[in-house]
């Protein structure tokens, strides 16, 4: 590594930081990206600030190109931050990434006009490249934190989407939504058995009507979920079979013929009230308000 | 051999309650026991609880599925209850669904149910088949 020229750069980042910052927030500002009214201008220069002050302090020392080394953890730690906030927020990989390269132009033109005529294309060099390093690493963070992202809002999804509710004393349903994979199956499954267990249910009504699509797979663990609990002495019924699904079964030739199915939620309902010898009357000796 | 399940006698049923893991030497013994007091007690229902039960491999749900048979044979009804949801998800995933085996939630609704089937209220037409 050449320590003068760097040594020149470290120079200029410490003394004239303020100049080089409201250059750069300029800049950024001037940017008409798709995040430009997504992030307020106090946001923007607290991150900036932030970045340069980390920057600054890392390449006192001279430069590293290697963004893995331990002299760059603070600097690493803002970046870091900054791309959880930018993915929270929508921004896409390049509209972040650029937050690092828009420091380039500000900062050559800086050093250029410092440099009084000086050569200083080595250390415009050094320091591209470096930056380029950090803009890399700045999109790899935030790749990561949206895929994280992605991972909760999936596990949230798996949670939320298997209510058990009660009908009646002795009758829950378990409406269905979105496509049924195995490890929803899993989970839907388990939480029905548990509720049945815990409400001491004698029937189960599971409801597709939210299943865009069947195949023998998601037939197959419907028949798995209902033997699993006929094995605890609860019956199930499937209802919301839509016409769809009844052409898809009989051309697929699965066998559903072990299980109580029914067009509608109401029809299961009542079929479920019946074997329990409970019947919903219309109140006699009151007028009918229709 | 010291090991044994205990089977009670209730009226004209028999009541088993599996209160530790079943291993399989014990499942053997209860076969033996449940057989010969069926025939000694001339009883018409088994009422098997296997509520605190939380592992089964494929070859306890075979003596369940066994035992059911053979009472059968012996004229009597047997009724599974209080099964654990990991425990049924295990069995549905062994491939043994047991059909034979008629199942009840608990003891109180299993009770029921082998009364029903004793007293012959038309037991084709029952719920749990």
């Amino acid at each position: 590594m050449n320590h003068p020229k760097t040594g020149r750069v470290a120079d200029l980042v410490a003394r004239a930081q303020q100049d080089i910052l409201d250059d750069w927030i300029r800049q950024q500002l001037g940017q008409t990206g798709r995040g430009a009214g997504r992030i307020s201008e106090a946001a923007l220069r607290q991150q900036s600030t932030r970045f340069l002050e980390a920057f600054a302090r890392a390449i006192n020392g001279g430069l590293i190109y290697d963004a893995k080394a331990p002299r760059w953890d603070d600097l690493r730690e803002v970046l870091k931050e900054l791309s959880l906030s930018r993915a929270a927020q929508n921004f896409s990989t390049s509209e972040t990434a650029t937050f690092i390269f828009s420091l380039k132009q500000p900062l050559f033109e800086r050093l250029r006009k410092e440099a009084g005529g000086a050569d200083v294309d080595a250390d415009i060099w050094s320091i591209s490249t470096l930056l380029d390093t950090l803009g890399l690493y700045t999109s790899e963070a935030y790749q990561k934190a949206r895929e994280e992202v992605i991972n909760r809002q999936q596990e949230e999804m798996l949670e939320l989407s298997t209510p058990v509710v009660q009908l009646w004393d002795g009758i829950v349903a378990l409406p269905l939504i979105g496509t049924l994979d195995s490890a929803r199956t899993q989970v839907v499954m388990e939480s029905l058995l548990n509720e049945v267990m815990a409400r001491r249910a004698k029937f189960a009504i599971i409801d597709i009507t939210g299943v865009p699509t069947v195949d023998t797979l998601v037939a197959q663990h419907l028949l798995k979920t209902v033997a699993a609990a006929r094995l605890m002495g609860v019956e199930c019924l499937i209802s919301g079979i839509r016409p769809q699904f009844a052409q898809t079964i009989v051309h697929l030739g699965i066998d559903l013929t072990q299980v109580v199915t029914k067009a509608s939620l109401a029809d299961a309902f009542s079929l479920a009230l019946k074997k329990l010898q409970m019947a919903v009357v219309r109140l006699e000796g009151r007028p009918g308000r229709s | 051999m010291a090991d044994r399940i205990p089977i009670l006698r209730m009226g004209d049923c028999l009541l088993v309650s599996v209160q530790v893991e079943m291993h399989d030497q014990l499942a053997l013994t209860l076969q033996n026991d449940l057989t010969e007091k069926i025939v000694a007690a001339r009883a018409k229902g088994v009422l098997i609880d296997i509520s605190v039960l939380e592992m089964v491999d494929s070859f306890i749900g075979r003596m369940l599925g066994n035992i059911a048979s053979m009472s059968k044979v012996l004229d009597a009804e047997t009724v599974v209850v209080g099964m654990q949801p990991a425990v049924a998800i295990t069995l549905v995933e062994l491939g043994m669904e047991l059909p034979g085996i008629r199942t009840a939630l608990d003891v109180e609704s299993g009770m029921e149910l082998i009364r029903e089937l004793i007293d012959g209220q038309d037991p084709d037409a029952d719920d749990q088949d």
